[in-house]
């Protein structure tokens, strides 16, 4: 067949357009937008089994060194009657799950531990330079390029989930591996969790399970006399924990 | 009998001079120390060991600069250690300096003018150690400059809610006023040591300093009203850079340091620990130079009473914060004292209550006060108290934090203590160059409190 010149440029200008159309521009992807959210966890006290999944996966995620946790599960021990002096312990953080625990009228239970994104939180006041801070969604961020170090922020915590990175020498603490929220995925500790005893919630969702969850349960924050505005939700947590 | 000298036996204390000084004669003795006289075999022995250590501080930091904090023995949950003890500890010796220099200025008191000039040389210097620390035990000390506001293309500021930028204002605003201050009270003797130089270099350098000094009434009248604006901006630093400093402890919400007492009981324990180390400089720089006539004990009389009220004050501040741990009933509070009291800590509590409240008692005996070496041997055991009391503070307050499962205990490394013991050194080596460099007892205040003095302004009048 032949093909006059005409006919050539203009199959060449409609093969180029498709190609370009094709590699170039993509369908944009629905964008982040931060004020459309505010994320919290819930934890079901009652399904964790404390396998230790969640620290394994948080650790593996987010390059956490050995001998450090952004989240780790601490197994409580309640003797009856005795609820002002619980026993607890987090071998590993609770990385490589627990030693049987012993035979005893005692309670058990395991409490997963992890930043709480405060809305009103201590150490975002005490971070001199700023590298501490909260993002409009609700998660509470340090920017290692900021952090000069000072450890104000690991003292003020009253939930101490922060450490000083021990290469970076900078602090470190549980992202809420906005990473992944905010690719639309849910953390890792949460993808882990064999039980779903773990639950990334968005509160600013109405279509999210946390407001079905909140609803039906009675969930609470640690350590509320603190007013610090804790986004982690326990269900059932024992008056017990610290 | 001079009126002083007279007015002084009426009340039965010991005069501020001794008897048979002329103008002549104050100057010729203090400005000796400096251009004429032979250093003592103290001055050598405290120099070298000063210098030794001043080495050994360099070496600290080379090596803590190379591998990070990791040297020290802070760890989780500890993460603040010896770095924030030491740097409360000399911030608050600092503190005496200001109070003698400024406050007793202002109330006109003429017992400092013996004491002043080095009391606030050693507020300078003790401010100099104390303002490393900070920056020795950030992670990313290169980066410290971040602290300061200035104007930069990022529009980054530091942030302002946190009480360690308040820090950065409150101890270089007190090290800026209190260097002014010393520099300016220094004008007038650095001119009488320029005159009196024999040697070219000596005068020119102390020509350099005194700034063109000429003694003229002008002159003295521009010195008066930059003295008294200098002593009033210096008179409230003394009560906030202390205060900010306890801020560093009450912002945060930590039991042991979350209570509002603690701003005046720093305070206290500031001017508490800095008139201890007066004393602790004093004492044997009154014995080697020959200085008791200047230094008398009236000077070190005033200077132990002021130990034993502040001091009392301390103790009062302990037993509040006992009291308010068990009357607040807060399990956590209660559960922190007892821990201080009976914990893996208890020692070092218990010495620091033994240092700071009950050998000071002895101070309530005129004999004591008296009794310069017994002045001596208190004033050290207060520094240590003083200084334990810091490290109860923090590492008792840390090391039982809110999650049992994270408690752990402080052990200091040999770097800790290297850094420690370095910045005595840094200190007492500018201290004791100061010493030899500068008159260390202001010349012309010490001959205001001269009878000749007193009577020439009289029929002035």
């Amino acid at each position: 067949m032949s093909m006059t010149r005409r006919g050539f440029i203009v199959l060449s200008a409609a093969a180029a357009s498709a190609l370009s159309g094709a590699g170039g521009v993509q369908e944009p992807e629905a964008r982040y937008r931060m004020a459309e959210h505010w994320w919290a966890m819930t934890i079901d006290i009652d399904k964790c089994i404390g396998c230790g999944n969640c620290v394994k996966a948080c650790a593996e995620e987010n390059q956490v060194p050995e001998g450090h946790f952004r989240t780790w599960v601490e197994r409580y021990t309640v003797e009856a009657g005795d609820y002002e002096h619980p026993r607890v312990e987090s071998p590993q953080g609770g990385k490589n799950g627990f030693p049987p625990a012993a035979q005893s009228t005692a309670k058990t239970f395991f409490v997963p531990k992890l930043c709480n994104h405060c809305e009103h939180s201590p150490c975002v006041q005490v971070c001199p330079v700023g590298a501490t801070f909260e993002s409009p969604d609700g998660v509470v961020l340090v920017d290692e390029k900021y952090c000069i170090g000072c450890r104000y922020c690991v003292q003020a915590c009253p939930y101490g989930c922060r450490y000083i990175h021990p290469e970076k020498h900078t602090v470190d603490k549980c992202s809420l591996c906005y990473h992944r929220i905010t690719k639309g995925l849910t953390t890792a500790c949460c993808e882990a969790c064999p039980t779903g005893a773990r639950q990334l919630a968005d509160l600013k969702n109405p279509k999210d399970p946390v407001h079905e969850f909140l609803r039906t349960h009675k969930v609470q924050v640690l350590k509320p006399h603190m007013a610090t505005g804790s986004k982690v939700f326990y269900k059932d947590l024992d008056g017990a924990v610290r | 009998m001079p009126e002083q000298q007279l007015l002084d036996a009426e009340k039965g204390q010991a005069p501020v001079i001794g008897p048979g000084h002329t103008f002549a004669t104050v100057t010729d003795k203090i400005s000796s120390v400096v251009l004429t006289q032979r250093q003592p075999l103290m001055w050598f022995a405290t120099l070298s060991t000063a210098f030794l250590l001043t080495m050994l501080l360099l070496l600290a930091v080379t090596v803590l600069f190379a591998k990070g904090t990791g040297i020290w023995g802070i760890n989780m949950p500890v993460a603040w250690g010896f770095a924030i003890t030491n740097f409360v500890w000399w911030i608050g010796i600092g503190h005496a300096g200001t109070l003698i220099s400024a406050i007793l200025l202002l109330l006109n008191q003429p017992w400092r003018n013996s004491i002043n000039r080095f009391a606030e040389a050693m507020t300078i210097f003790a401010v100099a150690c104390a303002g490393l620390f900070p920056i020795l035990h950030l992670g990313r000390p290169w980066l410290f400059y971040w602290l300061i506001p200035y104007p930069n293309t990022m529009g980054v500021q530091p942030q302002f809610r946190s009480p360690l930028v308040w820090d950065v204002f409150a101890v270089t605003t007190y090290a800026t006023v209190s260097v002014l201050f010393w520099f300016v009270g220094l004008l007038p003797d650095l001119a009488t040591l320029r005159d009196r130089s024999q040697t070219r270099l000596g005068q020119m350098f102390y020509g350099m300093l005194a700034m063109g000094w000429r003694g003229s009434a002008r002159h003295w009248r521009q010195h008066e009203v930059a003295s008294l604006l200098l002593a009033g901006l210096a008179t409230p630093l003394v009560l906030s850079v202390h205060t900010v400093v306890s801020f560093d402890f009450t912002i945060a919400i930590l039991p042991g340091w979350h209570s509002t007492i603690f701003p005046p009981y720093f305070v206290a324990g500031a001017i508490y620990s800095g008139f201890a180390m007066v004393l602790v400089l004093a004492i044997p720089l009154r014995a080697a130079y020959g200085l008791g006539d200047l230094i008398t004990m009236r000077h070190l009389d005033n200077s132990a009473k002021v130990m034993l009220g502040t001091g009392l004050i301390v103790a009062y501040s302990y037993l509040m914060e006992a009291f308010m741990a068990w009357y607040s009933g807060v399990g956590v509070e209660k559960f922190l004292m007892l821990n201080r009291m009976t914990g893996p800590y208890a020692e070092q509590f218990w010495m620091l209550v033994s240092c700071n409240i009950v050998i000071i008692q002895l101070l309530w005996f005129r004999k004591v006060r008296q009794n310069t070496l017994a002045l001596f041997g208190i004033s050290i055991v207060v520094l240590i108290g003083m200084w334990l009391e810091r490290y109860v503070i923090i590492v008792t307050s840390l090391h039982r934090d809110f999650l049992p499962s994270s408690w752990g205990m402080f052990h200091p490394t040999r770097w800790d203590w290297a850094t420690y013991t370095g910045t005595i050194g840094l200190f007492l080596l500018l201290f004791f160059l100061f010493v030899r460099l500068l008159p260390m007892i202001s010349i012309f205040e010490v001959r205001t409190l001269l009878p000749e003095a007193r009577v020439k302004e009289e029929t002035r009048a």
